[in-house]
């Protein structure tokens, strides 16, 4: 699976210089992230008519682009799959059934059936659950943590920004199936444990992305002005850098989420993940690839291409958001 | 100048061949589907040799002018209008292959911000050496040409000069090296937009010599841009007045200046303090209401909405170009009547009750500070000595680099000072850090910044921003902070429904009008004002500059202006300290260090100052850069500039203390006082030029 880990190097790239690119100050272009809750500003909620005029542009732009509208068209049809799927597979995902053992595709069964007999669509369908509920909480949480510490970093400079910055490095050192491995074999794997670790190691990827963006906000005079009105540090952090560098914050929670995906995947694959005989797509290939030289190559195939699908949609809205956020 | 001449002669200016030929020109930008004019009926030519300035506030053409003339309109820009030739040649009509060949010989264009506009990552000397090649020299001769260019823009070491790279060059260096670059091909039309507006003034100085020494030269014709009045007074013959997209007036530059007869033109002059004038003689008379947005005026004169002249007739018939003498045109209505336009801000001053007087606010002893870069001690700021009294203003000048914004910023506690700097307000010794100030002392002393784009929080609405500080430096809340609220913004003359907009909505004076009403919602009692006006356009700056000036009668602030204008400086000052590699070299009431005798680094600043009314202070040039703050030079900081240094070689050797050299008026010179009023009474022509 290490090659897994090798294809998201370009990706990385990607998303760190798009990060960079947006975080530089553009007055005149707002920035205006759609799917993040604004700050509690305590000014008055109510937007100005302009403002709104701006947040709307900003979406046209995005259902005009092909990549987004694909991205979640895919994305929307895997999270129907996750809440729904239960309700209209053809079949149960998890009777077995040994009449039909490894049965090729057909019109009975689209995707095949595995070796116990269970029908590989359903499998798909409903293996959409887990991945979905951990992989955006993992990525969720990482966000958050490693928004608060590339704040205190960028903002704070000095010593703190020293030690975190060394563990940073130490961290990124190693892969982060690796990591999360490790954690993994030690804590037992759990729904929750898989969001802790993915989120931990996430947020200190992000953290490095977000103090890049806070160091450019830090030579604005505003945040002088700040200093000379006694406001605290939290709220210069929160309430001051926060804005301006959410652009991307939200560029890098896309990028993580692929990432983050495809380490859920890797974990279940190597039989950390989700246990049997849950439907988990990462799980279901390590169970079925043995069965790719017997020919059965539709059990192996249908879960890869969903992990990849997912991924890739993921990827496009990232994109698409970049583009429009620092056009 | 070449200004008494030309307008003279106007009979041969007229049979001069024609360079730059622009009639009726109209450009169009579409955004969203929409034709927004950008220049309307523009009508102009330059003569062969001449030298033409556009003057107008930003967003009124000019820069447009200059693309459409070169072809370089962004995509969604287009000539709809009208016609450009340049030698003869219709420029719109020109294919791929002319085009370059017209833009590699024929025009060049300098712009504003020279480290821009230069290759950072290839030596100057290359740079500067492909102009030839692409003229078909090889490289050695190109190398050997642009050396020799170099030289004729005085540049003092060309050898050295064509190895570095560009950021190794200093912001006036770098400017003449765009303008070698510019007239390398020998242009017939050389563009220059805005030249010197991000340089010094002395440096400014410097390359406005320049470029009228090399016009001459080359024989070129000149198209120069700016918005500062009196450096288009000084460098062009004949003027075009731009205001939305329309030449409302045109003529030689002296009569244009002396008589205008258009109301813009008379309202832009007067926006600017004039030699002498004080906020205590009377306010400035800014012109009122905003630029109207492209495409907003359909019909009547684009001028009209803040025309105190206007009639029902300019709001429905488009005023023509009037022919108003030979040479001079002007697009209103009532052109005869221009000079008599009635003032928009009354004269009126209230006066301050009390006088100063009593003990500083604000009390400075033996401020200094050292930066540590890269093993170098850089010394920003060297034992400055001020005082501040209530209700009065401090000017500080100098050129950039002296040590004015480091010296603001230790004052507010943002930039920690040496050790052994004392701070006092109220006789009380302040923090060196803000964060360990108490309330009160935050709020007595705040800061307009610069530039509002960096001071504002572009995430914040102005509600938000003023509220904030409302609530944290004024600690007020609920209905008393709204009404408060109300109150500082329509004082700032911003009107309810700006409040819930955020900056990037706001034009550049809205802007700063924000960060003013920031600064006075704490009700300071010190306000800093770090070039509050440098990035806004004349009009604008009189109305802020007003607003300033009323606000400090009214509520007795007293402010530390920091600008590298000095007219803005006489205008707003009490007392003026001129500073140099940060040292105070004079200090004393504003009107003795503007009359006379001065220092004579302040002698060198004045001389520097292109003045709307020709060359009353063309006395003395400024040579040179001012050197590093890490290897101030022994002796007086300024004897390697010094146009008055002394022969006996004193200066080089011993650092002249600062002494009280009459009742309230300090120095830092050896010469003595009388002395130097001997010297600075005599004419120019008998003084040597400061070695460089």
């Amino acid at each position: 699976m290490t090659t897994g880990d090798d294809s998201l190097g370009p990706f990385a790239a990607a998303g760190a210089t798009g990060a960079s690119l947006d975080a530089a100050p553009s007055p005149s272009e707002p920035a205006e992230p759609e799917t993040l809750p604004s700050t509690p500003l305590g000014a008055a909620g109510a937007l100005d008519v302009s403002v709104g005029r701006i947040r709307h542009e900003q979406l046209r732009q995005l259902l005009h682009a092909k990549a987004f509208v694909i991205g979640s068209t895919i994305v929307l049809w895997w999270v129907i799959c996750a809440i729904f799927g239960t309700w209209f597979v053809p079949y149960n995902a998890t009777t077995p059934d040994i009449l039909n053992q490894n049965l090729a595709p057909s019109a009975a069964h689209w995707f095949g059936t595995n070796s116990v007999g269970e029908d590989v669509l359903s499998r798909v369908i409903v293996g959409a659950r887990d991945i979905l509920e951990i992989a955006p909480l993992a990525t969720l949480l990482g966000t958050a943590l490693g928004t608060t510490i590339g704040l205190a970093q960028g903002y704070l400079r000095g010593f703190v920004d020293m030690v975190v910055g060394r563990i940073v490095d130490a961290a990124l050192a190693l892969p982060t199936v690796i990591v999360a491995l490790l954690f993994v074999v030690a804590v037992g794997p759990s729904t929750l444990t898989l969001v802790v670790i993915v989120g931990f190691v996430f947020s200190l990827i992000i953290a490095r992305t977000v103090r890049t963006a806070v160091l450019q906000e830090r030579e604005l005079d505003y945040l002088s002005a700040a200093r000379l009105r006694g406001e605290s540090v939290p709220h210069v952090m929160f309430v001051e850098i926060l804005p301006n560098v959410l652009g991307p914050i939200l560029v890098e929670f896309t990028v993580r989420l692929g990432y983050a995906i495809f380490t859920i995947a890797t974990l279940s694959f190597l039989g950390f993940g989700v246990q049997l005989p849950t439907p988990d797509w990462g799980a279901d290939i390590a169970n079925n690839y043995s069965y790719i030289a017997a020919g059965y190559w539709w059990q192996t195939l249908f879960p890869a291409l969903a992990i990849a699908s997912l991924v890739i949609a993921v990827n496009l809205i990232g994109d698409s958001i970049e583009a429009v956020l620092i056009q | 100048m070449t200004l008494a001449a030309s307008s003279d002669v106007p009979a041969t200016v007229k049979e001069a061949p024609t360079t730059l030929e622009v009639s009726h020109l109209d450009v169009t930008y579409r955004v969203r589907g929409t034709d927004r004019p950008a220049l309307s009926d523009v009508s102009f030519r330059i003569g062969r040799q001449e030298s033409f300035g556009l003057v107008g506030e930003s967003g009124c053409g000019k820069s447009t002018t200059a693309l459409a003339i070169t072809r370089y309109l962004p995509r969604n820009g287009s000539l709809s209008g009208g016609s450009i030739t340049v030698n003869g040649q219709d420029v719109a009509a020109m294919d791929k292959r002319s085009l370059r060949q017209f833009r590699a010989r024929t025009v060049s264009m300098v712009y504003q911000e020279p480290g821009r506009a230069l290759n950072p990552s290839m030596r100057v000397g290359l740079q500067l050496a492909e102009v030839y090649e692409i003229a078909g020299m090889r490289k050695p001769e190109a190398l050997a040409r642009a050396e020799e260019m170099l030289r004729v823009v005085q540049i003092a070491d060309p050898g050295r000069a064509l190895r570095v790279y560009p950021h190794q060059l200093s912001g006036g260096m770098q400017q003449r090296v765009m303008v070698a670059m510019a007239l390398a091909s020998e242009p017939s039309l050389l563009i220059l937009d805005e030249p010197t507006t991000a340089l010094d003034a002395t440096v400014e100085a410097e390359v406005l010599d320049l470029v009228s020494s090399l016009r001459q030269q080359f024989q070129t014709s000149v198209l120069f841009i700016s918005h500062n009045l009196a450096v288009i007074a000084k460098m062009c013959d004949r003027i075009g007045v731009m205001y939305a997209g329309e030449l409302v007036e045109q003529g030689p530059a002296r009569e244009v200046f002396e008589n205008p007869r258009h109301p813009y033109t008379v309202g832009l002059l007067r926006c600017v303090p004039q030699s002498g004038q004080r906020k205590d003689h009377g306010r400035l008379d800014a012109i009122p209401g905003f630029l109207p947005g492209p495409g907003e005026v359909q019909v009547g004169c684009v001028f009209a909405k803040r025309c105190a002249l206007a009639t029902k007739r300019c709001a429905e018939e488009t005023p023509p170009s009037y022919e108003v003498s030979a040479e001079r045109t002007s697009r209103c209505h009532y052109h005869e009547q221009a000079a008599e336009l009635p003032r928009a801000t009354p004269v009126e001053v209230k006066q301050r009750d009390a006088e100063g007087g009593g003990d500083p606010v604000i009390r400075l002893r033996g401020v200094s500070k050292t930066f540590h870069v890269r093993g170098e001690h850089v010394r920003a700021v060297v034992g400055v000595d001020l005082d501040l009294k209530t209700g009065e203003t401090l000017g500080l000048v100098g050129e950039s680099g002296c040590g004015k914004t480091t010296l603001a910023r230790v004052l507010l506690g943002l930039t920690v000072p040496d050790e052994g700097s004392v701070i006092e307000l109220d006789g009380l010794p302040l923090a060196p850090e803000c964060t360990s100030r108490s309330h009160e002392q935050l709020q007595a002393m705040q800061i307009i910044f610069q530039n509002p784009d960096s001071a504002l929080n572009r995430r914040h609405s102005v509600r938000h921003i003023v509220t904030r500080a409302l609530k944290k430096l004024a600690g007020l809340s609920g209905e008393t902070c709204e009404s408060r609220l109300l109150e500082i913004v329509r004082s700032v003359r911003m009107e309810e429904r700006h409040l819930e907009l955020r900056p990037y909505q706001l034009s550049g004076g809205l802007k700063q009008r924000v960060a003013i009403a920031r600064a006075f919602a704490g009700a300071p009692r010190v306000l800093v004002c770090d070039e509050p006006t440098s990035a806004l356009d004349v009009s604008v700056q009189a109305a802020i500059l007003n607003l300033l000036a009323d606000l400090q009668s009214r509520e007795g602030v007293s402010y530390v202006f920091i600008s590298h204008d000095l007219g803005v400086v006489r205008y707003l000052s009490d007392r003026i300290a001129v500073l140099y590699l940060g040292r105070v070299m004079e200090h004393g009431l504003a009107e003795t260090v503007f009359s006379g005798p001065h220092h004579p680094y302040t002698e060198s600043l004045l001389s520097a100052v292109p003045s709307l009314k020709g060359t009353h202070f063309e006395r003395i040039r400024l040579k040179g850069e001012v050197p590093s703050a890490a290897h101030s030079p022994a002796g007086c900081v300024f004897h390697t500039r010094c146009p008055r240094r002394l022969a006996d070689g004193l200066c080089e050797s011993s650092e002249p203390p600062l002494v009280e050299v009459e009742p309230d008026h300090v120095m830092r010179c050896h010469i003595p006082l009388d002395e130097l009023r001997r010297l600075q009474a005599t004419p120019s022509a008998s003084y040597p030029e400061a070695s460089p």
